[in-house]
């Protein structure tokens, strides 16, 4: 068979596919562009052609700022830590212990948990009258009166981020894992033969191992922290004091609760092109990491 | 394994049992107060185990007599259902000779790049004129219009995972097929398919918790039983005047439980997948 043949087949094959991204991403993709030059609401009036003044608006707004830089820390802060603690536990669970299988088959437990039971389940640990927390803390003797974790503009993002972390590093530890698992007993055996410290073994003979599946999870958990909507919607909306507004809420408040389609659009858009200059960053990073080893 | 001393040892027990609390605490704190009194969970110093065990909540949701929360919250249950289990078909169907067609032809696998960018777009990117699309369909607020939106998370995902799946199929089991004078949809029908079965199987399997956990669109395309799904049921309770912390919780449990069966079931799968996509790069 001609390789013409072949290939034309195979586009044939991929129509149903194609047809249905180009209605459901393609068009709204194209639309959201055509949207952010106009002033449209989001029902009634279609809106006119007001060149760049969205973005312009946009960009020079504290809002935006605001949350870029909201966004930024929560995305740094708890893909850091889910890293760390993610990468500690897999060395632990590495180890050989009594109970090491069912302690794996826990960590499936909270990536299971959906994301908005996750919220839930922590918006009422965080509960300033009955919460678990206030509760534990005060019995354990650590603080003497009740807080508002999630009511004060200085402790809300960071609870938040404690349980974005929690539900999200064991997915991190799990691949990390698997990672540990692929590193040769003889190799590890031959480092220690050498004198190679705890450190050194780290460092020389797992991390190489480790890597390129950290820095693939690392992507793509940045990047879902960066879009990161759920969990701060159910907890705490943004507030208070728009202290946990990231730009994903911020786009949903402009487009959908203030309607104002077209500056949301543009919004949705800023933060689609920083989203791809992240993939697109770190895509040449694993490539990168993939050559050197 | 190196031998270890005493101290490691204990350490790395010590390790394992933080690890252990940390995990559970969360999770078994939900369950207990979807079991607790209303009276409780609202004692102060906090109780942390019931005095008596109250399963009344789990009847309360799972009722269906007309204008209970019972009633809302099994009605956001078969949205959720049909939601989820519609979109997961819709994605298969489009994705398995889309896959099939990667795998197999070098010439076209950069369009599976493609589609998987389309993957780290962000909702907020679509969202505007997906709702404007809906309306002008009249679609908002209903399952199908809602399963047809999933198709933008779930299509790419499961084109992505058949494909690792097919390309675990030797070609050469089709060429000999081929030359033997099958049509190309007796091999794919006879041969290939039921060889990636398994893969299939998996794929529908994470296609539908993804549905399932979806929340954003739900939020932004339904506003009442009739299509409202389970995620957006929850937030409301959370974020309602609901005095009763304990049926939140209820619902919560509820709504966990059937992800968590299928990941406690589908570790294997589940952990063979993630590290796949993780050491291929």
């Amino acid at each position: 068979m001609s390789g013409t043949w072949i290939t034309t087949r195979a586009w044939l094959l991929m129509l149903p596919l194609l047809v249905v991204m180009i209605a459901v991403i393609g068009w709204p993709l194209v639309d959201t562009v055509r949207l952010s030059f106009t002033d449209a609401k989001l029902v009634g009036t279609e809106g006119s052609f007001v060149g760049l003044d969205n973005y312009a608006k946009v960009l020079g707004g504290s809002n935006f700022q605001r949350a870029l830089v909201t966004t930024t820390w929560f995305a740094v802060v708890s893909v850091t830590a889910e890293m760390v603690i993610g990468v500690l536990a897999a060395l632990l669970l590495n180890q050989q212990f009594r109970g090491r299988t069912a302690l794996r088959a826990l960590m499936i437990l909270p990536w299971a948990l959906p994301t908005v039971v996750n919220a839930t389940l922590w918006r009422l640990i965080y509960n300033p009258e009955y919460g678990a927390l206030n509760a534990a803390l005060t019995q354990i003797g650590l603080i003497d009166s009740y807080r508002s974790w999630l009511g004060e503009p200085g402790s809300a993002l960071t609870a938040l981020i404690v349980a974005d972390c929690w539900k999200n590093f064991p997915l991190v530890a799990l691949i990390a894992l698997a990672a540990l698992q692929a590193v040769p007993r003889d190799i590890t055996a031959a480092s220690l033969v050498d004198g190679a410290g705890p450190f050194n073994r780290f460092r020389y003979v797992i991390m190489p191992y480790l890597a390129g599946p950290l820095l693939v999870a690392l992507v793509l958990r940045t990047i879902e922290a960066f879009k990161v909507f759920d969990i701060i919607w159910v907890m705490t909306r943004g507030g208070p004091a728009n202290s946990t507004r990231t730009l994903s809420i911020l786009v949903y408040q402009e487009a959908f609760s203030f309607q104002r389609a077209g500056s949301g659009a543009s919004l949705a858009l800023i933060v689609t092109l920083l989203v791809t200059i992240l993939a697109v960053a770190y895509a040449a990073l694993v490539r990168k990491a993939a050559g050197a080893t | 394994m190196e031998r270890q001393s005493p101290l490691f040892t204990a350490f790395v027990y010590a390790g394992a049992l933080l690890l252990a609390a940390v995990i559970l605490a969360p999770v078994l704190w939900l369950f207990i107060m979807s079991i607790s009194s209303a009276a409780d969970l609202s004692a102060k110093p906090l109780s942390w185990w019931p005095d008596e065990i109250d399963l009344s909540r789990y009847g309360l949701l799972l009722s269906t007599l007309e204008n209970t929360a019972g009633a809302a919250f099994v009605a956001s249950l078969f949205n959720s259902l049909k939601v989820a289990g519609m979109a997961t078909v819709a994605a298969i169907a489009v994705a398995i000779p889309s896959a099939w067609a990667v795998s197999r032809t070098p010439s076209v696998s950069w369009s599976l790049y493609a589609v998987i960018a389309t993957y780290m777009l962000p909702p907020v990117a679509l969202a505007v004129p997906l709702y404007m699309g809906l309306a002008y369909l009249g679609l908002l607020n209903s399952v199908f219009g809602l399963g047809l939106v999933y198709l933008t998370i779930l299509a790419p995902f499961t084109t992505w995972l058949l494909k690792s799946g097919f390309d675990s199929i030797p070609k050469e089991i089709e060429s000999a097929a081929m030359i033997d004078g099958a049509r190309l949809d007796q091999i794919l029908r006879l041969i290939t398919l039921p060889l990636a079965a398994p893969v299939m199987a998996t794929s529908a399997l994470f296609a539908f918790l993804l549905a399932w956990d979806e929340f954003f669109y739900a939020l932004l395309f339904t506003s009442d039983l009739r299509a409202k799904t389970l995620t957006v049921a929850i937030a409301d309770l959370a974020g309602g005047r609901v005095s009763d912390y304990g049926l939140i919780a209820t619902a919560g449990v509820l709504a966990a439980l059937p992800p968590v069966l299928i990941g406690l079931i589908m570790q294997k799968a589940l952990i063979s997948g993630l590290t796949s996509g993780g050491v291929k790069g």
